[in-house]
């Protein structure tokens, strides 16, 4: 499959031709700005090109969920935004939400239906173990990841917030690595640091970055590949590795990229 | 000389429930300083945690050996309570042993079980103390846990310690007061536990062991309700307040913060988006966030009080683990203290509130509150569902909100947002650019 046949939509040019799309994409501002992390846009873009599902984004129309302003304690920019995007949201009469990032994720499905904005809200995490279930998305012809190590980093955002630990172990099983799991994992599983709008700030002082204690414990699983789905773990992994001068041996991938990588998208 | 000890067991009883029903209600309205909150439904759902949290024990079985060390003193606690339900009725009556004759050897069955239970409860209350300071498992000794919060920890093993030691002498002397004057004592057959004590007593005169029994009779007695007293102002009220406190767990994903209802007017007005409270008067708004207990809800408070400073939810802080100030476990005591202070200078017609001190800078300083990655570990840790979490995010709140006093970052952040709409600086305009390359292909078709 080429890569011209990638289509990325907006609510706006479906709304004038008069269709509406099953789900919408919520990019996020990660998913929009981070040099680094747009790469992971464009990998889940060409997933949901490749399996045909029927998508748009916001586009200009997106604007920052407020979540870090509301773990900052700013509730009146939060509010701001959020009643914002609800209006934009429901002016497209949406129903179902797809995004990559737990922050975002977390903020729309449990934050906004109290302002009005009620949609059925999914992490891509849990869209791609459904892809993979329904057989849409699979392992093609032997696997480049058979025999290499996997661990899996827990989002705070996914993991402990919503409960969500297996739908990313089970998109990283379908790849055929080997899933190697850290010491502190699932509910116990460490933060990366960035959480609570820490990604806005420097640390307080201590006798440690909580990024490179959370990359020590996952470069000693031996994976040569640090799995994460959320933009904010995905920075201060990269970091951390960076830190530890493993950036040559270790890779830190979203889910997306790596299912991407498996289809040759 | 009967009715004399009947007179003073009625009034040992009657001082020690005075004292405390003082302090519960003392405790009660520490607790209500906080604001109220409507935590009324979901009455089987509450239910079922309390009974999964509380009475099951279900978050302690994350770290085994503490887990089962823990469940007998519960336990042990909870069965051998039924029998100072006799000491209270022999106490009344001047009775001794009065289920002993409505049992019969069914009664020497349950005395041996209560007796394994003692022996449980004062097996375990060693290796506790053990682990405390000799072991010294780490989250004992962080910087909150010196003096008062050290010394508790260890006077409550020590103590449970003592009652367990006085049945088992009681026993032992009574079982030798039974072969001796069987007329007078109940025969309960051989205890196992406290029969092995009974060579020590074997040769002193009746009359002494007379007195040896019944002297450990009072202390078991006045040491429960002397125990009673203390918990009040000890970590260890969680033995009574777990209960509640579990029951008024947080039902939402833990992600979910507390939706600001005076601001949603406010922002709702400003959008000129029409609410159904258009009709109504604006609402009074009192302080946005906490800075103070009373800016609290009464949960965050009962939550403070039923905290027993385990210190798993430390232990589990990413902040606290790579060296940060903040300590979840001290956020709880702080609240705590904070109530005490304010409670008490209530009752002495004091100022209150209005002392010149607060919790947010008093106690709590905006460096731990800033540390905070909000991660949810210590939430999670929690045997008992306490939420240090909420109670940082609601002075943050007020730090943002009432004082403008973010750190400087924050401050650019919140203004990348209302300019930007996003995080960092970047042009709303180029927020669509990295579709760019898949759109121009496409145009290219």
């Amino acid at each position: 499959m080429s890569e011209t046949n990638n289509k990325v939509p907006t609510m706006a040019e479906m709304a004038a031709s008069g269709q509406s799309p099953e789900i919408l994409f919520w990019v996020g501002c990660a998913g929009s700005f981070d040099e680094r992390y747009k790469a992971v846009t464009v990998a889940f873009v060409k997933i949901l090109n490749k399996v045909g599902v029927s998508f748009a984004v916001l586009g200009p129309e997106e604007s920052c969920t407020g979540d870090p302003a509301r773990r900052a304690g700013n509730e009146f920019l939060f509010q701001m935004q959020a009643v914002s995007n609800i209006q934009v949201m429901n002016g497209y009469n949406i129903k179902k939400v797809v995004t990559a990032c737990p922050h975002c994720f977390n903020t729309i499905k449990n934050e906004y239906p109290v302002l009005g904005g009620k949609y059925e809200v999914i992490h891509h995490s849990v869209f791609l173990q459904q892809l993979i279930n329904e057989g849409k998305v699979g392992l093609k012809g032997g696997g480049e990841f058979k025999g290499r190590k996997i661990t899996y980093h827990d989002s705070c955002y996914l993991g402990r917030a919503n409960n969500i630990y297996e739908a990313p172990r089970k998109v990283l099983e379908a790849l055929d690595a080997e899933l190697v799991e850290m010491k502190r994992c699932k509910t116990k599983g460490f933060c990366c640091g960035a959480g609570g709008a820490q990604m806005f700030k420097d640390a307080e002082k201590g006798n440690k970055e909580v990024n490179i204690e959370r990359t020590e414990e996952a470069l000693e699983t031996g994976a040569d590949t640090i799995a994460v789905g959320c933009p904010f773990c995905l920075t201060m992994m990269s970091d951390g590795v960076k830190n530890k001068e493993k950036e040559n041996a270790v890779k830190v991938k979203d889910l997306a990229e790596l299912i991407a990588e498996a289809e040759g998208l | 000389m009967e009715y004399l000890q009947q007179a003073l067991f009625l009034i040992v009883v009657g001082v020690a429930t005075f004292i405390l029903s003082k302090r519960i209600s003392r405790i009660r309205q520490n607790i209500l300083l906080g604001k109220d909150v409507d935590l009324s439904g979901n009455k089987s759902a509450r239910l079922n945690k309390m009974l999964l949290v509380a009475f099951g024990q279900k978050k302690m079985f994350k770290k085994p050996i503490p887990a089962i060390l823990h469940f007998f003193i519960y336990f042990g606690f909870m069965v051998i309570n039924l029998e100072v339900l006799e000491f209270i009725l022999d106490g009344i009556f001047g009775t001794h042993r009065l289920f002993a004759s409505h049992l019969g050897s069914l009664y020497g069955v349950l005395m041996n079980i209560f007796e394994f239970l003692a022996v449980a409860v004062l097996f375990s209350c060693i290796v506790f103390l053990i682990r405390r300071n000799i072991l010294k498992v780490k989250r004992f000794h962080n910087a909150e846990m010196t003096k008062w919060p050290k010394l508790d920890g260890n006077l409550i093993l020590v103590i449970e310690i003592v009652l367990m030691m006085a049945i088992l002498k009681m026993n032992a002397a009574d079982q030798l007061l039974q072969a001796r004057m069987p007329e007078h004592y109940h025969q309960t057959g051989t205890l196992f536990f406290s029969s092995m004590l009974m060579p020590i007593f074997e040769n002193f005169s009746t009359g002494f062991l007379v007195i040896i029994e019944r002297g450990a009779w009072w202390f078991h007695i006045i040491g429960i309700l002397g125990f009673a007293i203390y918990i009040t102002y000890s970590k260890h009220l969680h033995i009574a307040l777990a209960f509640p406190n579990t029951y008024f767990s947080d039902l939402n994903p833990k992600g979910q913060m507390n939706n600001m209802d005076a601001v949603t007017n406010e922002v709702n007005m400003m959008l000129g988006i029409a609410t159904d409270q258009d009709a109504a008067p604006p609402q009074e708004v009192g302080r946005f966030g906490a800075k103070d207990v009373n800016d609290l809800t009464w949960k965050n408070i009962l939550n403070a009080y039923s905290c027993t400073e385990c210190g798993r939810c430390t232990s589990e802080c990413p902040a606290n683990q790579t060296g940060k100030k903040l300590s979840p476990r001290k956020i709880m005591m702080d609240v705590r203290d904070r109530a005490d202070e304010v409670g008490a200078s209530l009752a002495k017609g004091g100022k209150g509130l209005e002392d010149g001190k607060s919790l947010l800078g008093d106690y709590i300083t905006k460096e731990e509150i800033n540390a905070c990655t909000s991660c949810n570990a210590c939430v999670e840790a929690c045997p008992i569902n306490i939420n240090p979490l909420e109670i940082i995010l609601e002075m943050r709140r007020f730090v943002a909100m009432e004082e403008s006093g973010s750190p400087a970052a924050w401050n650019s952040m919140f203004q990348n947002i209302e300019t930007n709409f996003a995080p960092w600086k970047f042009a709303p305009t180029d927020r669509f650019n990295w579709a760019n390359d898949l759109r121009a292909e496409r145009k290219e078709e």
